[in-house]
């Protein structure tokens, strides 16, 4: 197989635009990326693009609007994982030799309100099982249970977040806020209070990859998808990856296994990391679930500083979801275009000194998760 | 008034034991799940064989869900939680209670089926919820 690069990157900042179309969303970011690999028609020979509430053709919609159309193009949906999904595609086609390039991109315009899901079927809406919050904060008591964290430490993972958001120009909220403003927002489900949950929202992110070097090269050392695992995907019994099973390893577990052996490193080789934030408890547990730190060691992780720009190890630079917000088929690739700045030393005020590996993770619906590991 | 009918048929059962879950059980795997399906979704070897579960259980994890969910025909706010029950299978499902002081880890509950909501041909319709014990 061969090496694949990140020739280029680019990326619309995330927030709400009723004036833009989703096409127009995903143009941008496209342009950028092509901008940044120097390439245009006829320069990439296949396109995948992550979207989960684009509809028929977004992606095909997105190449016409630029001209660029022509190339076989697929839409990927796998939750919100979906442009992890396709870039791991976009990688596979570039190493089998199929594609010299190809462009990878994600875009999205989220539904206002508590996300509908077809996830769901119409008795379960009915019944009340479609309340994605309530998952959530099921699984923030667990966290909290089982890995000493307290209500202060899921509000310090806002906080974290929401400061690095402030040095973001593509994040949607850029402003700090304080622990007490975190405990004293709305409580939504609890013990998720309202600036402990990321928004849903608009947004676009485009990379290409390539089997030539770029000239500051950044090597994809993995790209891995995993799904489905057996009996974790839909019934009652074990929603949402295995919320009520313990037994089984969860696909973030999965992925970021077999993602290491890929890459030939551990989790002590990283330099930076974005990853899950759908809701602050979500980060801690992606912490722990990528081996960032010890399985029930979460709560300790955040009350020594864990994640911060500065520490050891920073998470979430870029002020993650929490700060960006969340348009599904967007998040992982913003995480991978964010990360290639890192490792390009271009990310400005929020650079990671001197960062050579670095990971991306996202996982959603279905019981998808991906880790991508890039480095220089 | 009309007859009530279930949310969707298969999930539940209602007798002089009291209300319990359908669940399925694999013969090959062992396994139970909910609802139950025709083909086990841990091994895929088909022929599950649908077993009562219930009315007994513990609560393991709640929560309160405030504010309408899209679809939900129910009231709000509503209880949602994870109950073990007795006979080795875990679910997600409504809760009765609101008030969380009222609930804890290991709390006994058990299994009501009652009239959540009144469809559109002015029929009660009848879902699953536990309530505390």
């Amino acid at each position: 197989m061969r090496t694949v690069y990140v020739a280029g990157a680019g990326m619309r900042p995330f927030g709400r635009f009723p004036e833009l179309s989703l096409t127009a969303l995903g143009a941008e970011a496209v342009r950028a990326a092509l901008g940044d690999a120097g390439i245009g028609r006829g320069g990439f020979q296949a396109a995948f693009c992550g979207t989960v509430y684009g509809g028929v053709a977004a992606g095909h919609k997105v190449l016409t609007a630029l001209g660029l159309s022509g190339v076989p193009m697929v839409n990927v949906e796998a939750g919100c994982a979906s442009g992890g999904a396709a870039l791991a595609l976009g990688a596979t086609a570039v190493a089998s030799g199929r594609a010299d390039a190809v462009l990878v991109f994600g875009l999205e315009k989220m539904p206002r309100g508590m996300i509908r899901s077809s996830f769901f079927e119409p008795w379960r809406e009915e019944a009340g099982l479609a309340a994605t919050p309530a998952y959530f904060a099921l699984r923030a008591q667990r966290l909290m249970r089982e890995s000493e964290v307290t209500l202060e430490d899921l509000a310090r993972v806002s906080v974290k977040n929401h400061r690095h958001g402030v040095a973001n120009p593509y994040a949607m909220y850029r402003r700090a806020v304080s622990l007490a403003e975190v405990l004293a927002s709305a409580v939504v489900c609890e013990p998720l209070r309202l600036l402990m949950l990321c928004a849903p929202n608009e947004g676009a992110a485009a990379v290409v990859l390539a089997a030539r070097p770029a000239a500051r090269p950044v090597r994809v050392a993995a790209a891995v998808l995993r799904s489905h695992l057996a009996g974790s995907v839909l019934g009652e019994h074990t929603p949402l990856g295995g919320l009520t099973d313990e037994r089984v390893s969860t696909p973030t577990e999965m992925a970021a296994r077999a993602a290491y052996e890929e890459a030939g490193i551990g989790p002590a080789d990283l330099d930076l990391v974005e990853l899950q934030d759908t809701d602050a408890a979500r980060e801690i547990l992606s912490v722990e679930e990528l081996g960032l730190c010890e399985r029930h060691a979460g709560g300790r992780w955040v009350r020594d500083g864990g994640g911060e720009l500065g520490s050891r190890l920073p998470v979430n630079a870029s002020g993650g979801l929490l700060a960006k917000g969340e348009p599904l088929g967007a998040s992982a690739l913003a995480q991978v275009v964010e990360l290639t700045w890192q490792l390009r030393g271009e990310a400005g005020p929020r650079q990671v000194p001197g960062a050579r590996t670095a990971l991306a993770h996202t996982v959603g619906r279905g019981a998808n998760a991906c880790v991508v590991i890039l480095s220089r | 008034m009309a007859d009530a009918r279930a949310i969707a048929p298969g999930l539940f059962v209602c007798d002089a034991d009291g209300a319990r879950l359908l669940a399925g059980l694999c013969a090959a795997c062992g396994k139970r799940h909910f609802p139950a399906a025709a083909v086990c979704p841990y091994c895929a070897v088909a022929g599950a064989r649908e077993v009562p579960v219930g009315p007994a259980g513990r609560l393991e994890l709640y929560t309160t869900v405030l504010s309408r969910p899209p679809g939900y025909r129910g009231p709000v706010p509503y209880g949602l939680g994870v109950v073990a029950l007795d006979g080795g299978l875990s679910v997600i499902a409504r809760l009765t209670e609101t008030d969380l002081s009222r609930l804890r880890p290991g709390l006994p509950m058990r299994l009501v089926v009652e009239a959540l909501f009144t469809d559109d041909e002015g029929r009660p319709v009848l879902s699953y919820a536990f309530q505390p014990a």
